[in-house]
């Protein structure tokens, strides 16, 4: 099965998602480009990567869990944990498996989130990062297992949590389960959080649905990344059942930032210098110059 | 037990002739003193709340309230609180807390509010803080789902020690019509969702996420009211009796062991 399933999901450009490896790229002339939304300019893939996925007119673009990784952790940090934990199939929805199985080949990830521990600036966290290029990022009861396995660990460990959310809310194939997980992940952050521990998460495009209703808004410091939409309801549907025309910007981190929402906005070029210094600003003892 | 299908089941749900929150209230209990106000922003109508007595003690009740004519649907926002309304049902249970009442959710709305002020105002935010507060919340939490349990906007007030749902009443991550236009681009093939999604008590009962279902023979008559009162009563008496930190963990269990998945070893 595998061999002709991986032949028939091959589609994503390898570059484009940075596979599962984080080696540079090297530019070459034949090499694919990615237009900028926003600007319309078309940047060779390889210097996309090289400056974190953003464009020089400061659009960013979507990163996979890995990238990420890649992009926040100091050098061979990362340490994965709870890889193991995958879903089943707890309603028997039809299509499900299938989905699931195909979609495990075409991203290469197993979940909708990468969980373990790293050091960002120096200082050991935990970390979770979800997938969007697995199920948008739905949350199911895996997703909800690992993230809930990330904060017991680190309340045992007494470590901080560094989240990055990419979501389209509960995955409904998964029926009241994965609602419930919503439930399950804001006890775990809650007893985080009781033990005076630091939680800070980072709102990336997009973050919506059960994820924004749970963990994604429990932050004791809420980030969001440049642009990123950021909501519960849908845009389209709320524009549907309301019958107004949305606020320019309606949905967006800095929309969220206006109305109180978020603490502030992490551009990629100076993020993990945020994310570190946050960090070292909630462990304990005086910073040690170097 | 009826032998209604899954989508029989959500017409009934929403049906504008079941008894709605403040029906319950004034059967349940007695001597209620309805309470307004989030303190923040504004009254949110979708949300009934207040302080009352059940056989003589005092308990907090929060309810969400659909309405039960046209005039009154449009006073209770349907039954679907915007985030005021969360936080005002937050401010209730709090107070419970401090005051070492008992809490009763009485659950029964198609969803969260949606539409612009409620983002503005954080629809999301509000209600992942009703999960993370209702989890530690103090006092013995029974929530029962009389109507529709629709997804984020009714879990925000499902975090209790014990859930319990009415025979013919739902509790689903999405509406039927939802999950079928965006799987099949068919709002039609909604019966086929619901039966899909497994909403429905008897469901959600098999699958170990609510502890009873409530029989609707005698729905609306005194002698329902009376049962459920009955077993409101010993289920206190009985999550009273816990020392608080079984409460708090028994509660934190009853969710964290929700799940289906498997650990491969490597
Ligand atoms: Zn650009």
């Amino acid at each position: 099965m595998a061999t002709f399933l991986k032949f028939l999901f091959h589609s994503r450009n390898e570059l484009e998602t940075g596979g599962r490896s984080s080696l540079p790229v090297q530019e070459d002339a034949s090499e694919p480009e990615k237009v900028c939304p926003n600007c319309h300019l078309s940047i060779p893939l390889s210097r996309l990567w090289a400056n974190d996925n953003t464009c020089t007119c400061g659009f960013h673009f979507r990163m996979s869990a890995l990238q990420r990784i890649a992009f926040i952790a100091d050098e061979d940090t990362f340490s994965e944990m709870f890889s193991d934990v995958s879903t089943r199939d707890p309603i028997q929805f039809p299509g499900y498996q299938k989905k699931l199985e195909m979609t495990r080949i075409s991203s290469k990830e197993d979940e909708a989130v990468i969980c373990g521990t790293v050091r960002i600036g120096g200082v050991e966290c935990c970390i979770f990062v979800m997938e969007q290029y697995f199920m948008m990022g739905s949350m199911g009861t895996a997703v909800g297992e690992r993230i809930t396995r990330t904060f017991e660990y680190a309340s045992e460990h007494k470590l901080p949590v560094v989240g990055f959310t990419v979501s389209g809310g509960a995955r409904m194939q998964e029926g009241l389960f994965s609602l419930m997980q919503m439930a399950k992940t804001s006890g775990a952050v809650k007893r985080h959080s009781d033990l005076g521990l630091f939680y800070l998460v980072v709102l990336t495009d997009p973050t919506t649905g059960g994820v924004t209703a749970s963990f994604a808004m429990e932050g004791d410091v809420i980030l969001a990344e440049p642009g990123a939409t950021v909501g519960f309801a849908g845009a389209r549907v709320i524009e549907q059942t309301t019958r107004k025309t949305l606020p320019r910007g309606f949905q967006t981190a800095e929309f969220l930032l206006d109305h109180g929402f978020v603490d502030a906005i992490a551009p990629r070029n100076i993020q993990k210098n945020m994310i570190a210094e946050l960090l070292k600003l909630h462990t304990t003892g005086e910073e040690d110059e170097q | 037990m009826s032998s209604n299908t899954a989508y029989e089941k959500v017409k009934i749900a929403r049906s504008n002739k079941r008894p709605t929150a403040v029906d319950y209230i004034d059967h349940l209990l007695t001597d209620f003193i309805e309470l307004h106000g989030d303190r923040r922003f504004s009254d949110d109508g979708a949300i009934v709340g207040g302080i009352a007595r059940l056989n003589g003690r005092p308990i907090t009740v929060v309810g969400i309230e659909k309405g039960r004519n046209t005039k009154e649907r449009m006073q209770h926002s349907f039954g679907s609180p915007n985030p005021e309304g969360y936080r005002k049902a937050l401010r209730l249970m709090k107070q419970a807390e401090k005051f070492h009442r008992p809490l009763l959710c009485l659950v029964d709305t198609s969803g969260a509010y949606c539409g612009i002020g409620a983002e503005e105002r954080g629809q999301g935010q509000a209600i992942a803080e009703n999960l993370m507060e209702m989890m530690t919340l103090k006092v013995p939490v029974i929530s029962i789902v009389i109507g529709e349990g629709g997804s984020g906007g009714a879990l925000a007030l499902c975090v209790a020690d014990r859930v319990w749902m009415l025979e013919n009443a739902i509790y689903s991550v999405i509406s039927p019509e939802g999950c079928a236009s965006i799987l099949w681009k068919d709002s039609a093939k909604a019966a086929e969702a619901a039966e899909n999604l497994k909403l429905t008590a008897q469901d959600s009962l098999s699958n170990g996420l609510i502890e009873k279902v409530i029989p609707e023979e005698t729905l609306g008559e005194e002698t329902f009211y009376e049962s459920l009162k009955n077993q409101l009563i010993s289920e206190y008496e009985i999550l009273a009796g816990l020392e608080l930190p079984d409460l708090l963990e028994q509660r934190y269990q009853r969710f964290r062991r929700i799940g289906c998945f498997e650990t491969i070893d490597e």
